[in-house]
Order: C-alpha cells, then structure tokens, then sequence
C-alpha cells in the first residue's frame, strides 16, 4: 500500500491554476523528492498532502485516509518551507508548545525535545529567544519541530535551505534512519547532490508533474550525463516540445 | 490540553514582551490618574463674583459643605472680566427675593462649571424656600387674626434662573461617573489590539499553519486564545481596580466578582473581534488602522458622554456599550448580578458570534 498517494489533484488561487491533475504515489520507507523550478507548486503540493490546503479535485490519501484527518496529522511532521517559528520564545519554548500540541506530556515530550534537538545539533542555545537565532539555526529548530512527533510521515519543504555542509550530511543520515525504520519521507530541494540521495524523485513544471522515476532512471530517461541537466530538461519544457513534436510526427504519419 | 498549551505559549509571549506588558499594565494607570486630576473637583477653592445679591444667598453660598466657596463683590464689568481671565469660576447676579438669578460661567474646565452652577442654583433656591416659609408663616398670623379674611392662593415661586457660558458648556463628569466605562474601554483596546496582532503575527509568520498541520481542532486554537488572553483580562483588571479604589480613592460599591465577569467579557468579545479583524489586516499597522473604525465610536457611544437620540441607539449596537452599563451599575450604583445579567448576555452573545465567525474564517484554511 502506498503511503502517500494523490490523484487528480488540482489546486488554483483565485482564478489562477496552480496544480493540474497531479498523481503522486509514494511507498512506506521511501524517501521521495519533489523537484521543480521556483513557483512551479511543489509547497502547494506538500501543504494539500498536509492537509492545510484543500484541492477543488482530485483525491489526497495519507496511510489510507483521506486528507484532512486529525489522526492522521499526529502521525505526520511537517517543515514549512519559511521557519515557522515564535521568535520572542525561547527555541525550548517553541519545541515543547507544538510538542504539546502534537499531545506530547511529561517526560515522553522532555524526551523527544532531547531527540529532536540533538539531531539537528541544537544543544545550550534552546535557552536563547529565537529572535537571536541565525537562519541556519531557525531552520534547523524548525526542522526539529517537525521531527517531535516521531512522525510516520515527514514532509520536509526545502529543509537544508541555509544548513553547513557537515550538519547537512548529518542530518541526511539521521533521515535515512527513519525512512530504514519505516517512515515514509517527503522533501522538496533544490540542491542536486541532495535528489540523487532520494530513493525516488518526481520532476514537476507548471504544476504539472513531467516525470517520476529513480535518479538513474530520470538521467537516463532524459539521456543526459547527471541530474543537474536532467532537472533543466524536464523543468525548462524541452521534453514537453519533444514529446510534442512526435505527437505531431504520429499524426503526420497518421 | 492543547487548549492550555496555547494559553501558556500566549503567557509566555507577553511574559518574554516586556516593554507590552509594561505598557499594559502601566499606561492605563497613567490615564485614569490623569482622568482623576483632571476632573478632580471635591474640597477645591472656588471663587464667586457677585455682582448683587441678598446677604441670605451670599452666606448660603460661603457656607455649602462640599466645596470652599470665596466671595467677592464687584461690578457687573468687572465681575465679567474676573471670570473671563480665570480670577473667579462664575459671576451671578441676583435680585432681592432671589427670583432672578443670573449666573456667568467659565465653562472651559465643564465639571468646574457644573459644579460652581450647582452650589449656586441650590443658594438661590434656599433663599427663595426661606422667603416662601416667612411668607406663609406670616399669612397663617394674619389670617388667624381675621377669621373672615378671604381665601388667598398661596403661590410658591421657584427662582428663574439663566446660567451663561463664557467659555465651553455644560457637560462634564468625574472620575465616579468615567471610571468604570473607561476601565472597561481600556481592556478591550489592549486586548483587541493585542489579541488582533497576535493572531496576525500567527498567521503571517506560519505557525497557524503549522499548527493546523497538527491535530488541533479550530475549536482548541480559538479556545486556547480566550484562555491566555483572559489570563492577561483578569490580571489587568484586577490592577485597574485596585488603583482605581485605593489609590484614586474612588468608590466602589458593588462585587469585585462581578466587575472581573463583566470584564472577562468585555476581554472575550474583544479577542475574538481582533482575531476576526486581523484576517482583514496584513500587517501590525493595518491592525493600528482599526482603531479610529473600531475603537474610538465605541468610545464615543459607550454611555462616556451623553448622547442625542439617534446616537444613544447607535450606541446600542456596540459590544462596550454593555460592558460601560454593567461596570456603571456595579461600581457606582452598587447593584448585584440580576442587574447585569442582560449585558453580560449581550457581551457572551457577541463574543460566541465572533468565535463562530472565527472558527469559519480557519474552516477555510482546513476543511476539519
Ligand atoms: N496563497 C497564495 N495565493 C495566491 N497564489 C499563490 C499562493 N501560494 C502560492 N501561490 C502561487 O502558486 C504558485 C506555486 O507556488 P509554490 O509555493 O507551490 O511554488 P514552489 O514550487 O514551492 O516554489 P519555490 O521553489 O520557489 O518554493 C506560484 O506561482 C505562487 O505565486
Ligand atoms: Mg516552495
């Protein structure tokens, strides 16, 4: 069964179309990245599977159930994309209010605070105001905050943005443990040495998406050297005038 | 659970925000203290030009306990002039049985005015009384001497009086009558415009969102705000009413319970209208802007001044109008809940109407 799985799915603010027919699947275990050019819908997509934004159409199941569901909720982690975070509270405070809000108590949420920060290498400065924290540390508390529901689902909007390369692996690694345990992760990026390290990628453009596949298969598929020129082919709509023209092909044979 | 932890993230906020909670606490306490020297009228000195008067009314006047009233005599000129450069607080000029009276205010400080008019309309009338009972008295002799005078009509006179404002007019009020509306006033400003740029910052900054990609029900979220910020209500109100009491001195005659229901309120309409007005406002100073259309006519129609017709019933329609009629009826006149029972039904009324609307403002956001 798949653990995430959208179908038909089309969003639009006002009059504009945003998400035309997309369908994702992602399997249990998995660590699935979202690649696009900038504005291309990959927060919307990620805010419908969260349940903060309702589709207009399409289906929007999580571990079985459709979108939004309460129960389901308390089992997914969520990263927005710009640190969402109380900055005249201490990085404490924060972690423990929404680890509060998850129905996390006592020493189970002192424990997950502990967890959560030491991933993402926070340790002293929990006592310090977030309004005295660098980006890279903003990010990385906000990363914590998803992770303290020791979620079954992780969605993860461009969760690096800002982080140094050495913490960065380490929190890569810690990623892979979860998803090796079972967790089905999500993350969107627009670092390229980190696609490759995603079990599956899905290329979208003009929210649509164009392709899905491993990154071996999409380098392959778009018959370039690396994914960086895989990510241009599929988000800059050269394949789109290719597989056009052999439409046209087809019909002029036709 | 979720509730509580909402209310304590919002305590601790204010907690962290020092400079707003200072202001909170200790502003209004620099207004009402301000309201009360301003105003402030008993046991003062007041000066009376008399231009002509009956020596009756003159004493009458020197010998009012509230007020210590000096007099003295000038021309009619002169005793304009008095008044007008501030040397006295009124002028009068009455003739010998007190039927006439006229009086010249200065009505630039009203609640001088009306007070100095007070203590002289009630010589005036103390003297004409006085005449009256001499007059009976004096009838009642003759006519038992003649027992075949005729029927007399006996006829009591009140003093026509015509009081004239140099400067200013009649209106004014002290801190009895402003105080109790005006601690109300002063908690839903704060807690409005509190309450409004906290939601906004929740908003604009995404931890809304990030909370509702959480469990917590709508429900949970708006309850945990009528939590905290109630929290900051009943700590604010019992600041403003201790100073108002034991510092100012002024008097409270009914339950500090009931002042600290009413205000709760008042503190609950005004959370949930700044919640609902902060999805209009994109910024903390788009939230300022809804002073002048929110604040400042509930103000004016709250029952602080008093109003024509048609405003009195405007006034009807604002949620301060009740809060300022229920802390009336219980700071200064001393009566229990029975009294208060229909505005602090109008008040919940009100504020169960914005959380509903609050509550489909964030359906929106998520269908659940
Ligand atoms: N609340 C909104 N109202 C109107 N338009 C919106 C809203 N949110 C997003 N959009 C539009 O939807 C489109 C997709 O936005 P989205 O944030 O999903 O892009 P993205 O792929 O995440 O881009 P980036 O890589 O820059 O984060 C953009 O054109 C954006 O202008
Ligand atoms: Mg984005």
């Amino acid at each position: 069964m798949k653990t995430v799985e959208l179908s038909g799915v089309c969003k639009a603010f006002g009059k504009k179309q945003i998400l035309h027919d997309v369908d994702l699947g992602i399997e249990s275990g998995e660590i699935f990245g979202l690649l696009g050019p900038s504005g291309c819908g990959k927060t919307t997509t990620v805010k419908i599977i969260a349940g903060i934004l309702s589709p207009e159409k399409g289906s929007v199941k999580v571990l079985g159930r459709s979108m939004p569901d309460l129960k389901i909720m308390g089992r997914m982690g969520y990263m927005a994309q710009a640190a969402a975070l109380y900055p005249s509270l201490t990085a404490y405070e924060n972690l423990s209010f929404f680890g509060k809000i998850y129905g996390l108590k006592g020493s189970e949420l002192a424990e997950r605070i502990d967890h959560a920060a030491g991933i993402v290498g926070l340790g002293d400065e929990l006592k310090e105001a977030v309004s005295a924290y660098s980006g890279g540390m903003m990010q990385r508390l906000s990363l914590a905050i998803a992770l303290l529901p020791d979620p079954d689902v992780l969605l993860l909007d461009e969760p690096t943005v800002g982080i140094d390369p050495v913490l960065r692996a380490e929190i890569w690694q810690e990623l892979r443990k979860l998803a090796d345990g079972g967790s089905t992760i999500l993350i969107t990026t627009h670092v390229m040495d980190e696609a490759v390290k995603c079990g599956r990628l899905a290329m979208m453009r003009e929210g649509r998406v164009t392709a899905e596949g491993t990154p071996e298969e999409l380098i392959n598929r778009s018959g370039k050297n690396n994914i960086e020129e895989a990510f241009i082919y599929y988000g800059s709509g050269e394949h789109e005038s290719q597989s056009d023209s052999g439409q046209n092909n087809q019909s002029a044979k036709a | 659970m979720r509730v509580r932890a909402i209310a304590g993230r919002i305590i601790n906020q204010l907690r962290h925000d020092k400079r707003t909670m200072a202001l909170v606490l200790a502003a209004p306490l620099i207004v009402l203290t301000l309201v009360y020297f301003v105003f402030q009228t008993n046991g003062q000195t007041f000066t009376v030009s008399v231009i002509n008067a009956p020596k009756d009314m003159v004493s009458e006047m020197k010998s009012n306990d509230d007020y210590d009233i000096t007099v003295r005599h000038d021309s009619k000129k002169d005793a304009v002039g008095a008044v007008r450069n501030g040397e006295a607080e009124a002028a009068v000029s009455a003739d010998k049985d007190c039927s006439r009276v006229k009086i010249y205010l200065d009505g630039s400080n009203a609640s001088d005015a009306k007070v100095i008019r007070a203590v002289i309309e009630q010589s005036a009338a103390a003297v004409v009384r006085d005449n009256a009972k001499d007059a009976v008295h004096d009838l009642k002799k003759t006519m038992a001497k003649n027992p075949a005078a005729p029927d007399i009509d006996i006829e009591m006179s009140e003093p026509d009086i015509t009081a004239k404002y140099i400067y200013g007019s009649e209106d004014g009020s002290f801190l009895d009558s402003y105080g109790a509306p005006l601690i109300g006033a002063i908690i839903f400003f704060f807690v409005f415009l509190i309450a409004g740029i906290n939601f906004l910052n929740e908003r604009k900054g995404g931890t809304l969102e990030r909370i509702l990609s959480t469990p917590a029900k709508r429900s949970e979220i708006i309850a945990g705000y009528v939590l905290g910020f109630g929290a900051l209500a009943v700590v604010q109100t019992i600041v403003l009413t201790l100073f108002v009491v034991y510092v100012l001195g002024m008097t409270m005659e009914g339950s500090i319970a009931a002042v600290l229901l009413i205000n709760i309120l008042t503190a609950v309409a005004a959370l949930t209208l700044g919640m609902l007005l902060s999805t209009l406002a994109s910024s903390e100073f788009q939230m300022m802007q809804f002073i002048p259309l929110v604040i400042l006519p509930q103000i004016f129609l709250c029952g602080l001044f008093r109003l024509s017709g048609g405003w009195d019933i405007a006034g009807h329609f604002m949620p301060l109008y009740y809060t300022a009629d229920a802390l009336t009826a219980v700071m200064v006149k001393g009566l229990g809940y029975s009294d208060i029972a229909l505005d602090a039904v109008v008040l919940a009324g009100c504020a169960v109407l914005f959380m509903a609307l609050n509550a489909g403002f964030l359906k929106r956001q998520r269908a659940i």
